[in-house]
């Protein structure tokens, strides 16, 4: 249950962030609010990539990319020509594809976002597979430069391609609709139930990865943190569980890419670019390697405030600026760390035993 | 293909190429001396070109590009000392970020001071019209000046690391840095000397091209990225072979124009680096030993 605490922290401080925030009219701030735990998603991720596996990685903004575009292209494209094949009329009656009218009431027949969505994801987990296997035998500035030169062909890609639009991006993206009455959309009728699907699944991946720390996978995870060939040494497949960690990163940076996609209702090739994938790993940095709330926190506060546009044209020179000082003076990170707190709760446990031994009707019911 | 356009593209090639070909030799001077890849490498051209058209206003041309590269070099004297030289023992993921970190902090200041316009020097010779045919290639007389400019670099250089003792230190220093530091040589000065050089090459290399591609904030983070595939392409640590790979990647990069859109060409170059990286690290050039890394 000890886990535990810092998600429901976690929670309690979303839940009290909206209701101040609704209370004081300031609704707008729900937005960036919203789009910070997304990008807080692909955060979570990456700081798992760098803190366990030691892969530093800084094309992650193409896995992002991958997600939103693939899942926006299908979701806008239209498939009319199929819907009148027989397969396509099936599919109509599964629901796989939907006939509407598009804005000029011309009929169209759209995917549906959930395998939109799917394909996306199984996108990225290809491309995933196929970097990963060559690129997690580099080291050091060999594989930062492979990931840097992989995010950049993604953003070059994206923005040569026509069906990707080029330089202007895909817009239009329709909601997505999870539940009858609930989807994911930027309307601003929506907003409180978008923001709390965005830190819901913020909450599912800190969770998540939590959980995987926790297990037998985990523990393999933790060796190789501590010192890959002694792991190895030790009978830990390091590939394997390195490959692992990339493509989970990358599925994370797709679902986030995809449900971030339909709440601003679309994409622009900027979401690829190399700025983006070093202010992820700039924040990584701030927050601590493998400090999971950390990175949570640092994502939050980084992100909403450059967002709100705090710091106004200098933008990328703070994560520049952040990222130089952070690696110079603090290279751990300078958000406080597990063991920190650990230290802190050995203080602590003197006087708690005394306590139970004082109360032990509080002690029997495990409250001490 | 006609024989003339083929020569065109050829010419287009090594043009281009000679500009990585500095940039990785730039990379080369940096990890022989220390082992850091220094991802600012690009910055330093893009500061050359930048701070050269601003003093061509209010000096001859001749005495802008001279200040414009002591400028750089002192440039790159202030990156080393106040994010390098005091670092002790810091791990490679560290020098990357840091380097990446000052590559930004470059951008974003040129970006600040200056503005995002695209500037260019005046021609050395001659004006934009201007064109001279070799063997029925047609083209800028400016090429000829990147050319000749390069090649002399290339000259100096290698007479520098051969015959100054400045340059031997830093060749010892390279060798084995604790039997240099025991034979009296400053290692930290002599790295602090390799970043100038460095900057000053490239910014060199930024004035002779401004030209012929226009000089703009964000022209040194592509060319950082083409300059390092070129090092590797070639060996890291092998500055000749940063020349002839430097040259051929320009001229592969310009003859794909004919294949495949100008959009995708910076893909190419990146497919190159990836297929490099992934294949053969040491490079064209190097053996196993260029495959694992030195030791800052």
């Amino acid at each position: 249950m000890k886990r535990l605490i810092p998600l429901c922290i976690l929670a309690v401080l979303v839940t009290a962030v909206q209701v101040a925030v609704t209370a004081a009219g300031q609704s707008f701030y729900l937005t960036q609010l919203t789009m910070a735990a997304y990008y807080t998603i692909v955060v979570i991720g990456l700081c798992m990539l760098m803190g366990y596996a030691g892969q530093i990685s800084l094309g992650h903004a193409g896995f992002f990319a991958i997600g939103g575009y693939v899942s926006a292209a299908l979701v806008i494209a239209d498939f009319s020509a199929f819907a009148r094949s027989g397969i396509g009329h099936a599919f109509v009656k599964i629901g796989f594809l939907a006939l509407g009218k598009d804005a000029y009431g011309s009929a169209v027949a759209l995917l549906n976002p959930w395998l939109a969505c799917a394909a996306a994801v199984l996108a990225a987990v290809a491309v995933a597979f196929l970097i990963g296997v060559p690129v997690l035998r580099l080291h050091g500035h060999y594989l930062a430069m492979a990931t840097l030169g992989f995010g950049s062909i993604i953003y070059k890609i994206v923005l040569g391609t026509k069906v990707f639009g080029g330089a202007d991006g895909l817009t239009g993206v329709p909601p997505f609709v999870l539940v009858p009455g609930l989807s994911v959309s930027g309307a601003m009728a929506e907003r409180i139930p978008n923001y709390y699907i965005a830190w819901f699944l913020v909450c599912a991946a800190a969770l998540f990865m939590h959980n995987l720390v926790d297990s037998r996978a985990g523990r393999a995870l933790r060796a190789i943190h501590g010192n890959e060939e002694a792991a190895s040494a030790m009978g830990v497949d390091t590939a394997r569980y390195k490959l692992g960690l990339f493509v989970l990163s990358a599925v994370f940076a797709a679902v986030a890419g995809v449900f971030l996609t339909h709440f601003n209702g679309g994409i622009g090739p900027s979401e690829a670019s190399i700025m983006k994938s070093i202010r992820y790993v700039a924040i990584v940095a701030v927050g601590g390697m493998a400090n999971l709330w950390g990175a949570v926190a640092a994502s939050v506060v980084l992100n909403f405030l450059s967002l709100r546009g705090y710091f106004g044209s200098y933008d990328e020179a703070v994560f520049g600026a952040i990222l130089v000082l952070v690696m110079l003076f603090a290279p751990n990170g300078i958000l406080i760390r597990a063991d920190v707190w650990a230290k802190i709760g050995k203080k602590i446990e003197g006087p708690r035993s005394k306590l139970r031994g004082i109360l032990p009707s509080l002690w029997k019911k495990k409250y001490l | 293909m006609s024989f003339e356009l083929l020569l065109q593209y050829l010419f287009s090639g090594i043009t281009s190429g000679s500009i990585y070909a500095i940039v990785a030799i730039g990379f080369n001077i940096i990890y022989n001396t220390t082992g850091i890849i220094n991802f600012a490498q690009g910055e330093f051209v893009m500061l050359g070109g930048m701070t050269a058209v601003s003093l061509s206003a209010v000096m001859p041309l001749p005495a802008a590009i001279a200040c414009a590269v002591v400028i750089t070099s002192l440039v790159g004297a202030l990156v080393e000392i106040t994010c390098i030289r005091w670092l002790r023992q810091p791990s490679v993921l560290r020098m990357i970020m840091i380097t990446i970190g000052v590559s930004i902090l470059l951008r974003e200041a040129a970006l600040h001071i200056w503005d995002e316009k695209v500037r260019a020097l005046p021609y050395f010779t001659g004006n934009e019209c201007s064109s001279i045919s070799i063997l029925g290639a047609h083209m800028s007389p400016q090429v000829l000046w990147v050319l000749g400019v390069c090649g002399a670099m290339v000259l100096f250089l290698s007479l520098f690391f051969r015959h100054t003792l400045v340059g031997r230190s830093m060749r010892a220093c390279s060798s084995n840095r604790m039997a240099a530091v025991l034979c009296g040589i400053n290692a930290k000065n002599m790295v602090t000397i390799s970043f100038m050089l460095s900057a000053a090459i490239g910014a060199l290399a930024g004035c002779v091209i401004s030209p012929l591609t226009q000089t703009q904030y964000e022209i040194g983070t592509p060319l950082a990225i083409k300059g390092f595939t070129v090092a590797i392409l070639g060996g890291l640590g092998n500055t000749t072979a940063a020349v002839a790979a430097g040259l051929l990647l320009g001229i592969i990069e310009a003859l794909s124009i004919s294949v495949v859109p100008v959009a995708y060409k910076d893909v190419i170059a990146i497919g190159i680096l990836l297929v490099i990286l992934f294949f053969k690290p040491a490079g064209l050039f190097g053996n196993k030993e260029t495959g694992r890394l030195s030791e800052f």
